[in-house]
This record gives structure tokens, sequence and C-alpha cells, in this order.
């Protein structure tokens, strides 16, 4: 997993409530057995019209836009299903951060295991960087001091300490639980005795 | 100190606690689809990683099987080859599998209930949203995404902090044609689709009490659609009943042993939950959506509602989209909304129950001439379950089509889609946009409620029919 670190970039503004799922990856697009190659379907029916061609009004297909690395929505963003397949396609196109009021949990949670950062603010703050986007300003997110420089604004953000850690050093998760191992191995044979029928 | 069903269930599963408060936490069972199973397994074998308990893994294929004739195999190729891969990762790494011809295959949220694989007081994860459904059991039951999916075959654990509790307790009797399915919708609709994000909700109250292991699965089911990490109910001995003598059920002495602890598992009084909400059980009427989101819901004597009324700007936005996208005009009565097809089926009410319901309403009926209306049912025993009882009979006598189990025209990742534009009344669980095909209009309700839709060509009042 990459490292996320700094990041600057003009972001572009999607200012819708409920963006879900179905909506940034349609289903035609999780027939794959792969990770990759999904930006070709992200946001594919706002995107693009009945024949495949891209929606001129939609922010994504707008210079500068088609290059930000920094998506800013509405509320309740990536509610619906788990799957991974919608921070894949962020990701893919090269989205590398989220800001947004809040976040559905398992949306919010897979996108830290692709080195995704999700920011939650409120919406005024919101709203001034969806104005920022407008404007075709860039904004810098600094993970390491938690803040948002965007021109002499700055705001902070929260984030889990592990969450921030595994992101800046592009820590898998995986290998870090194989290193309680031991852990997991008692809690097993506890497990068998008090519970056989598990 | 008194706890919640949810706390029992967290502090009997915590492997290690890191002094930040993040666990490590004990996953019981893990059911797999071949949707956003492929990368987990491919990230295994990447590693030169092993599944780590294999007995507590179960596999099936559903999202993309067809709801036809199944010996003319999957015509999407990558459909098929996602199965095919499924297939493969199954064989290596030593899984039990449902296969496409196997009468067990269904649902994967259908099959874990069935098979007694599902239990009370475990914690259950599948890449699946509507793995919320299992909380029924009292079961900690979440959906994950695929790199938890590697996570928990490679370690048998997730990394988790507790989530905060909310108790929704629906008290007193339900009036006629009130459904399990219609309390969901009245609570997504109450306290919003984003209402339960970072809670567990537990549901409690004589109402929930009262209803059979299969409308509890139905209102676990769309937990998710109100934002919840989970749902939970107490198991009772209406869960027992259930699980008994079902094949992965506990035998013999270890059945009493169970026992013994789920009955230990019911929040204890006075156990404090960060959110308690009280609903009255004769508030609920039968439901509909309008919109495209679960929330966007009305009882079925209601008008289509003008944005104009709304004064937050964002939600009034997304209704004046949501209007545009379905279709409907502000103050149209929603029985006047006419429908092109009924699907009734899914996780969400895709059980023997569920059919049921759905052919009392139509036995000695016919489907409107317009409408095109099919059965899919969860799970292979529940179509040979319903074939048992002729309710098969019944639907294709109105004029339905019987189909074969699966996910099917809940999501439309196998041949089952709506074209654009075309109204469906539905008993899955999502009515975003697209999402039954693109360009697609949902409208969730009932079984009954479907099946209604399905006889009039219209939404329509059950109690009037």
């Amino acid at each position: 997993m990459q490292p996320f670190v700094k990041l600057t970039s003009i972001p572009a503004p999607l200012p819708l409530i409920n963006i879900d799922t179905d909506m940034i990856i349609p289903k035609q697009f999780l027939r794959t057995i792969k990770r990759t190659g999904l930006a070709s379907g992200l946001f594919f029916e706002m995107r693009f019209d009945d024949h495949g061609v891209p929606k001129p009004d939609f922010v994504l297909n707008c210079d500068p836009y088609t290059s930000s690395t920094i998506l800013v929505a509405g509320d309740n963003f990536g509610c619906g299903s788990s799957r991974e397949h919608a921070p894949w396609a962020l990701l893919d196109f090269g989205i590398r951060c989220i800001i947004a009021p809040s976040y559905s949990d398992i949306f919010f949670n897979n996108c830290f295991k692709n080195g995704i950062l999700p920011i939650a603010i409120p919406q005024e703050q919101v709203d001034a960087l969806l104005k920022a986007g407008s404007d075709q300003k860039e904004i810098t997110i600094d993970l390491d001091q938690q803040k948002i420089v965007c021109g002499n604004d700055v705001y902070d953000f929260d984030i889990d300490p592990f969450r921030k850690q595994c992101l800046m050093n592009g820590l898998d998760d995986i290998g870090l639980t194989l290193e309680k191992e031991s852990y997991i191995s008692s809690y097993e044979e506890k497990r068998a005795e008090e519970k056989p029928w598990l | 100190m008194a706890k919640t069903l949810f706390e029992k269930i967290w502090d009997a599963h915590v492997v290690h606690k890191a002094p930040d408060g993040t666990c490590l936490i004990y996953i019981d069972r893990h059911l797999i689809h071949e949707v956003t199973s492929p990368q987990a397994f491919e990230g295994l074998r990447m590693a030169g990683r092993k599944v780590r308990n294999i007995g507590a893994t179960l596999a099936v294929a559903d999202h993309n099987v067809p709801t036809t004739d199944r010996a003319l195999g999957i015509k999407d190729p990558e459909s098929k080859l996602q199965i095919e891969t499924l297939e493969q990762n199954v064989e290596e790494f030593g899984i039990t599998y449902f296969g496409m011809s196997d009468k067990r295959q269904g649902i994967v949220h259908i099959i874990g209930p069935e098979q007694g694989f599902t239990q009370p007081g475990m914690t259950i994860v599948c890449g699946d949203s509507h793995t919320s459904t299992h909380g029924a059991f009292g079961a900690l039951a979440f959906g994950i995404g695929t790199s938890e999916v590697e996570h928990v075959l490679a370690t048998q654990t997730l990394i988790q902090k507790p989530a905060k509790t909310m108790r929704i307790t629906v008290e007193g009797d339900l009036h006629d044609c009130v459904t399990a399915k219609d309390i969901v919708l009245h609570i997504i609709g109450l306290i919003g689709t984003a209402g339960g994000t970072g809670y567990v909700i537990e549901y409690a109250g004589s109402a929930i009490r009262n209803l059979s292991m299969e409308g509890r699965m139905t209102i676990c089911n769309m937990s998710i659609e109100a934002g919840a990490r989970a749902g939970l109910i107490a198991p009772d001995q209406t869960t027992f009943e259930y699980i008994k003598g079902r094949p992965m059920a506990p035998q013999g002495d270890d059945w009493d042993r169970a026992v013994t602890w789920w009955d230990s598992l019911p929040t204890d009084d006075g156990a404090l939950f960060d959110k308690e909400i009280h609903i009255d059980a004769n508030d609920i009427a039968p439901s509909v959506t309008w919109g495209t989101s679960p929330q966007d819901v009305l009882p079925i004597t209601g008008v289509v509602p003008d944005p104009e009324n709304e004064s937050d700007p964002n939600k009034k936005a997304a209704m004046i989209r949501a209007l545009d996208y379905m279709g409907l005009t502000a103050g149209t009565k929603l029985t006047d909304v006419m429908i092109d097809k009924v699907f009734i089926g899914s996780c969400t009410n895709g059980r023997i129950e569920d059919l049921r319901a759905a052919s009392k309403i139509v036995l000695g009926k016919k489907v409107a001439a317009h409408v095109q209306a099919m059965i899919v049912p969860g799970s292979g025993l529940v179509k040979e379950q319903a074939e048992r009882e002729s309710l098969d009979k019944i639907f294709l006598d109105a004029g339905f089509e019987w189909r074969e189990p699966g996910c099917s025209l809940c999501l439309g990742m196998n041949e089952d889609r709506l074209n654009a534009g075309e109204r469906c009344a539905s008993t899955s669980n999502r009515n975003f946009e697209g999402r039954q095909g693109r360009g697609s209009r949902t409208h969730l309700l009932s079984p009954a409620m479907a099946a209604a839709a399905a006889i009039t060509g219209k939404l329509t009042d059950i109690r009037k029919l």
C-alpha cells in the first residue's frame, strides 16, 4: 500500500448527499476478479451517457478535475453495499482523499485498507472546500499535522491514531495481526474448551 | 455491571486489546460469495498464506447465478469466470461450497441460517453489507470489504473498535397487513439512512419479540440501510426452535451447553445504551418508498412529497433529483403509481414465510396484463419447501414466473434487470439510482404489498384489495 503523507490538489466538488456505492461503481463492474482497472466504471451512470460518451457537465470529465486527487462531497458518502470496488475505482482514477461531513462505516473502513484518506469535517467547512474546488483553488492535506490548508484557512481533522500510522507507513494489516499469532492461538484453545460446538 | 447483548458478544470475542482501545476480535463464522472474494484469495496466494479456520468458512455463488434453466450454463463470460474462480478457490483452500446444482445453494444470508451455520452469540462476517441479517439470531454480524475478507481468511480475526449501541423498542400490536418489512421501512424513514452510522442497533419490544425468525431477519437485514454496522435481536425460544435440528447446529450435550450460553446473552436490566428510540407499533402502516434512498418512505396512503416543503438545501436538491429520476410528480397519490414489474425475493424477503404471504394475496387472481412478475426463492431449499406446499402452482396459475434461487433482480448482476424507465414493486432492500439496471425505478415494499401490486398493476393499499 502506498504511504499517505501530504497531498496537494484542486479538489473536485461533488455536492450531493447520500452518494451510494452503486453510484460510485455500478454492478456491471463487480464481475471482475482483479482490483485494478476500475477507473473506467467510476461514477459510470453519472459520468457517461447511454452510448458511453462522457457527459460534459459531470465534474470528473472537466479539466482541471480530471486530474484531481481530492474529492469533496455531501453527507453520508459511500452508503450502501460493502463492495471494495468503490475505493478501488476511486483510487484507480487517482483519488487519494475524500472530504465529506460523514461516511457509511463500511466504505470508510475500506478506504483505509487502500491508502485512501476519508476526512470527516463539519458541513460549513465542506462548503468552503466545495467553493475552493469550484474556484479551482488548490488545497493541501497534511496527514501528520491533521490539517487541511485552503489559502489562509486551516481546518483540523480527527483520525484514529492506529489508522493514521498504517496510512503514513503504508502498513499491511494482516502482517500486523500475524504478529499477534500467539494471542489468536490461545484464544482458539480456550474457545475449543469452553464452546466445543463452535 | 449490567451489559447489553452487544457488549456480551463483543467481550467474549476480544483476542487482544491495544492501549488505544483497538481490539483484535475473533470471527466465528465467515460466509463467502463469488463477487467480493476473488481478490482476497489472490492476496492469500501471493503472500503464501492459508485459510486459518476452514471449518468456520462456508462458500456459495449467489450474485451472478442465472435464475432461469441452470442447465444452459452462464451466458455472460465475466459472470461465468467469477463463479469458476470461486470454485477453483474453494477447491484449492479446502472450503465447504454449495455449488449451482446443489439444492442447498441460495443467497448467502438465507443459507447460513437455514443450515444452522448461524447461531446466537457468534461473530459472523461476509463481504456483503446485508450480513446484518444474521443479527436476528443474536449474533454480531456485519459486512466487510474484500481486504477484510482476506484478513479473516488469513487470521480468523478482525481489527475493530467497539461500536456505539442503540436500542429501538417497538412496543404494541401491529395493525393487520403490517409486516416486518413495514416496521423496518418505518424505522429507516424515522432515523434516516445515516441514523445508525457508528451504531449497532438492538431491536426490542413486544412487536419484535412476536415476530418469526423470518421477520426478524428482514428487520436486521435492512439495518445497514439505516447506516448501522449491525442489527441485533435477543435470542429466545423462537430462536432456539428455529435452529434445533438444522444440519450445522450443535447436537446432544453440545446443544444443552450452547442453549445455556445463549440464554445468558439478552441485554441485562439496567444496561445502558448510547441512544434509545421508542416506537409505537400502532403508528406503523403498510409502507412503500417513493425515492432513491430507503429513507424516502411513506405509508401507502401518502402522496409524493413536495421538495418545496424541504428547508434543508442539500435535502431539497436530493429530493428534486430523486423525483426527476423516479419520474414522479409531487402530490401524486402513491396508489396511482403504475408499475411494470414485480420482484419478490432477495435476502430481505426471499424466505418461505415471504412466499406464503405473497401467495395468500395471489391465490385465484391474475397478474395485471401489463406487468411482468417474478418470484425468486432465496434458496433451493426454500424453493423445494414452497413446491411441497404447492405455492409455485398458485404463482404460476396467476401468471408469475417461478425462478431458480439467487440474488437476481435485487441488484441485477445476472441477466435479471430492469430496462431504463421501468418501474418495479420490489421486496428487495435498495432503491438507489441504477440499482436494478440503468435508469431503473424501484419501489421497496413487503411481499404481500408486492403481490397486490402485481395483481392491480399499480402500487396498492393491501387493506383495500
